[in-house]
């Protein structure tokens, strides 16, 4: 049995070393062709062909070499163009002159005095400071100085917003361009064969991590709690190997979210996969639910071995694997193969904080009935199925039971439990914090709202609905919730996200707090303080503060995962849906009767 | 209220308990020490600071700023004499500290009886931290351990060196494991579930003699058949008795604990004993004079606290209970199950065909009404044993209304039915209704 444990730990590295190595394999090759099409514009390809021409047909071995020529490409393309189409300071001199001094009065015949000339160039210059800055036209101006730095601040926004729009590449399509420019050049041994590559990485460790999980069924003996060497292993207790996978964790992360261009054979080699349940190539994110969905499964299963002397285990944990392979990773995708928006049904605002953002809204309402059905789904869950449910089966049922980070948590995670901070100081800057990021959820979709609705971009005056969006979704949606939401889990615990940050966690929270029958309830005077329970809440609560002197816990951010329960070595704890009333119970220890105790 | 300085000897849970309850009601100078730790720790968990499912830190009650919050000082000393002539204890390496009342719970030290080759090195008891350290010296590279009493802590110890794959043999002297505790069919359960976990398990079987090699250290046991074992490890848990050395020279008076009334007083006044070290003068019926559970220590501590800030209060327990878990099996007790039917006494038990989880109640021959509950692998509510218990309700009352004791986790199978039918197999004239199974266990087995 050791044998086939070390077997299958060895076909787990094998192929999660192939995975890694596969990062690097490749050359990159740009052809006009892939050119033509992914830059529809002829005039910016030809532009590209002009400052980059070499690049075309010739190889180059590393993502990072190949991106860093598409940059100097694009930069260089840019720099051309801002001055052919900008207005020089030269320009900005001449038109100064030709404004008369006494008064400093502007007139915007000036500029075609200036731009007289009927070259392409002129035109565009002519033409733009007139579109940007024809609120100048008859101003008058304290000195020439003071004209000098309206003019060149009209002719920085033509730059800026018209020039690199039109006639060269903005961030945004940049960053389109640097991803879809280094997927489509990709050769060599992963674009030729990506199949091959399942077998060699996502098949070998499947198969390793099955033998190695299975095998423990074996060695760790009869069902029951199997916690031994946690706190002297290396992996679950920020020992070399924790702090080695949370860094490749977070460096995952920070890749898929902010530098995709750069693992594009990673995504070619699920492209196989991709054509088969939805008949189009692969992306980032398709690369990141198909590996989160194998997570949750081949987890899944450890975690249920593990658990399987407990049936409340058992059941959480397929619903949490089901949920996560049908509703998160296989409807959405199929609905795209029927040329239906991609829709997570289980996913709620304001967790899923783009659900009230223009685009999607806009897809959802031309998308017919279907997607009028999934607007009032989404709405119906948010402000209907909450409330409800958590008040018939507190915030579990979501967050134990369907969520997605919730199943990555319970299954990828749960060996990490036992790294939660338990401190009353942790608790105080868990209240802040995932509050905070809720009222922040709250404003940004009040901002997009408002703006979908007036189409003015600026709300309450102070708040620009695009700028706040793209902030959240950075800091919030992407650097919280996927960084360090899950590449901490090896250093801070599994719930970093869902305890400190989720805004919809907090939402449940508030009404498991306030308005359900879910508690966890103390039998009686059981407890013997051992602290197993505190120890292996996933959500940093002190269990055993409340246990110990026969209280009711009712914390908002109980998950309900249930663990405390299973780990108590006398029976103490049980969650509990009963009726309100005697819910805040007073603290009671049966047992004493010389006094009542108040513990 | 005239502000008194309380001293504490003991940070266990009775000592702790008593130090909380006087800061909830007075404003006393409360002063707790300890040469064991500096913190209060679940003493119940020592053996999973050594399995690696917590570290010490896990097992503190409370943080550590907890103390200077509530004006609990804590000192680090041991206390060598106590001089209740002048109401002051003296430290060892010097020191002392004056007193107005004085409270003692020093817990217990483990039991040895005399073995040859008992203070060899690798010789052990395990109550302590200091315990728990040196069997974590004494473990390393062990190749083999063998216990010795057949007990709680030495069910505990053999689970920590499995832990760490030391082969266990476990000598228990009876015929039957715990067998002053358990009645048959339960001991015989946890026998069959300590070899499945391939413990060595010899019953009827003493300890004659530890042997030793030449530099002091454990050798190997002999036992009263003539064999030896070869083991580095000997865990002597033969059960523990007080920790009163320490009084030896002092005017309280102990026997194998320190004598107590009803309220918790020596024959000093203002000093008091709770927990472990404390042995009742008169013992309460049906319990033992010296009472060594985490709950008694608990209450006799809220009760002491009680005495010294309101009124003269009587340690008064309700009804016994206790629980345990051997391995992977949960132990629970409510009421009084002796290991031998006492003289009217009736019982009914069941078990589960898997043979890991069984249920039993002792009940009152003649009038019927249930007197205990001992269950295995599966958890009862105490609040509604505590109910029955004191309210005599009859035995076919209660194995009706099991279900309403019922305390396993959702989705768990529920055996009530099955319980419901052997009783009324057994007992055809107290016949009850056996309840039937919903749907939702019908699909979950």
């Amino acid at each position: 049995m050791r044998a086939i444990q070390l077997t299958g730990l060895g076909l787990f590295l094998t192929g999660f070393a192939i995975f890694l190595g596969s990062f690097f394999i490749g050359n990159y090759e740009l052809t006009e062709e892939v050119l033509q099409s992914r830059v529809s514009d002829a005039k910016k390809v030809e532009s590209f062909n002009n400052h980059g021409g070499e690049i075309l047909g010739s190889s180059t071995s590393s993502s990072f070499a190949f991106v860093d020529q598409l940059n100097a490409v694009f930069e260089s393309v840019n720099q051309a163009q801002l001055s052919n189409y900008g207005i020089s300071d030269a320009e900005i001199e001449e038109i100064l002159n030709k404004t008369a001094s006494d008064p400093v009065k502007f007139s915007i015949a000036t500029i075609d005095e200036v731009f007289s000339g009927s070259d392409e160039f002129s035109i565009y210059k002519a033409q733009s400071f007139k579109d940007y800055g024809s609120w100048l036209d008859g101003r008058e101006f304290s000195s020439k100085e003071d004209l000098r730095q309206q003019i060149w601040q009209t002719a920085e926004n033509v730059k800026k917003y018209g020039i690199v729009n039109q006639f060269g590449f903005d961030r945004y399509q940049i960053k389109d361009l640097k991803y879809s420019l280094a997927k489509a050049s990709l050769t060599g041994p992963i674009a030729e064969n990506p199949s091959l590559f399942i077998w060699l990485t996502y098949v070998l460790c499947i198969v390793g991590a099955a033998m190695f999980i299975l095998s423990k069924k074996k060695l760790n003996g009869p069902p029951g709690i199997k916690n031994n060497n946690i706190f002297t292993s290396a992996m679950h207790h920020r020992g070399w190997l924790g702090i080695l996978t949370g860094t490749f964790l977070i460096v995952f992360y920070v890749f898929l979210y902010f530098y995709p261009e750069y693992m594009t054979p990673w995504i070619t080699t699920v492209d196989p996969v991709s054509q088969f349940l939805k008949g189009s190539e692969a992306g980032r994110f398709f690369l990141y639910g198909f590996i989160y969905t194998l997570c949750i499964l081949v987890m899944g299963v450890r975690m249920m071995i593990k658990y399987r002397h407990s049936k409340y285990q058992m059941v959480r944990t397929a619903s949490v694997m089901f949920f996560q392979t049908s509703l998160a990773f296989l409807v959405p995708e199929i609905l795209l193969r029927l040329n239906k928006p991609y829709f997570d049904f289980k996913n709620i605002w304001p967790l899923d904080y783009d659900f009230f953002f223009d685009n999607e809204l806009n897809t959802l309402i031309e998308s017919g009935g279907l997607g009028i059905f999934m607007l009032g789904w989404g709405i119906g869950l948010m402000i209907l199925g909450v409330p409800l449910f958590v008040y018939w089966f507190g915030k579990r049922w979501y967050c134990s039971w369907v969520c997605g980070c919730g199943g990555l948590a319970e299954t990828l995670g749960d060996p990490y439990r036992q790294l939660s901070d338990k401190s009353l100081k942790a608790w105080k800057l868990e209240r802040f914090t995932i509050h905070g990021v809720l009222v922040f959820a709250v404003v940004m979709t009040a901002a997009v709202l408002y703006t979908y609705w007036t189409g003015n971009s600026s709300f309450l005056g102070i708040i620009d609905s695009y700028k706040i969006r793209e902030v959240y979704g950075a800091w919030i949606g992407a650097g919280f919730a996927g960084v360090i939401g899950t590449g901490f889990y090896p250093l801070m615990g599994n719930r970093v996200w869902c305890r400190f940050g989720c805004p919809l966690a907090a939402y449940l929270g508030l009404i498991q707090k306030f308005k359900s029958r879910f508690r966890i309830t103390t039998n009686g005077g059981q407890c013997i303080s051992c602290g197993n329970c505190s120890t292996y809440c996933e959500m940093g609560i002190d269990v055993r503060w409340y246990a110990q002197r026969g209280q009711n816990i009712i914390r908002s951010s109980c998950v309900g995962c249930g663990v405390c329960s299973s780990v108590c070595p006398r029976g103490v704890l049980n969650l509990e849906v009963q009726n309100e009333e005697g819910r805040y119970n007073r603290p009671v220890l049966i047992g004493n009767d010389s006094i009542k105790v108040k513990a | 209220m005239e502000m008194k300085k309380i001293v504490i000897i003991g940070n266990g849970i009775s000592g702790i308990t008593a130090a909380r309850h006087i800061r909830k009601m007075s404003d006393h100078e409360i002063t707790v020490i300890s040469a064991e730790t500096d913190h209060f720790f679940s003493r119940t968990a020592l053996m999973y600071i050594y399995m690696g499912h917590m570290k010490f830190e896990n097992t503190k009650p409370y943080e550590d700023w907890f103390w200077e919050k509530n004006r609990i000082n804590l000192v680090r000393k041991f206390v060598k004499n106590v001089d209740t002539d002048n109401k002051k204890l003296e430290y060892e390496g010097g020191g002392s500290i004056d007193y107005d009342i004085l409270i003692l719970g020093t817990g217990s030290k483990s039991n040895k009886f005399g073995w040859p080759g008992q203070d060899l090195i690798g010789a052990q008891g395990l109550y302590n931290f200091q315990d728990l350290e040196n069997l974590e010296k004494n473990s390393s590279g062990a190749s083999r351990a063998v216990i010795v009493g057949g007990g709680l802590i030495g069910v505990e110890m053999t689970e920590m060196l499995l832990s760490r794959n030391i082969p266990v043999t476990f000598l228990v002297r009876e015929e039957h494991f715990w067998s002053i505790v358990f009645p048959v069919e339960e001991s015989k359960m946890i026998s069959r579930h300590m070899h499945e976990h391939h413990v060595d398990l010899r019953l009827s079987t003493e300890l004659k003699e530890i042997l030793a090699d030449e530099n002091g250290n454990v050798r190997a046991a002999v036992t009263n058949k003539g064999e030896e074992i070869k083991c580095e490890i000997v865990g002597l848990t033969a059960g523990v008795s007080p920790n009163i050395n320490f009084l030896k020279d002092s005017k309280v008076e102990a026997e194998r604990g320190i004598m107590v009334d009803e309220f918790l007083e020596t024959n000093v006044p203002d000093v008091y004993a709770i927990g472990d070290c404390a042995q009742f003068r008169t013992p309460l019926p049906n319990r033992r004079p010296i009472e060594q559970v985490w709950y008694t220590g608990r209450m006799m501590g809220e009760t002491v606290a009680h005495t010294i800030c309101k009124e003269k209060t009587a340690y008064k327990p309700g009804i016994w209970f206790n629980s345990a878990k051997f391995f992977d099996i949960e132990y629970q007790t409510y009421g009084h199950v002796w290991a031998q039917l006492k003289e009217g006494e009736e019982t009914f038990y069941w078990e589960h065909q898997n043979g890991k989880i069984s249920f039993r109640v002792v009940f009152d021959e003649q009038e019927r009404f249930v007197k205990g509950f001992n269950v295995m692998g599966m958890r009862l509510r105490h609040e509604v044993c505590d109910k029955w218990l004191s309210e005599r309700r009859k035995v076919d009352y209660v194995v009706e209304h099991l279900r309403d004791a019922n305390f396993d986790p959702e989705f768990f199978s529920k055996h009530e039915s099955e319980i419901q039918a052997s009783f009324n197999n057994q007992f055809p004239e107290m016949r009850v209704k056996v309840i039937g199974k919903s749907l939702l266990e019908k699909i979950l087995g």
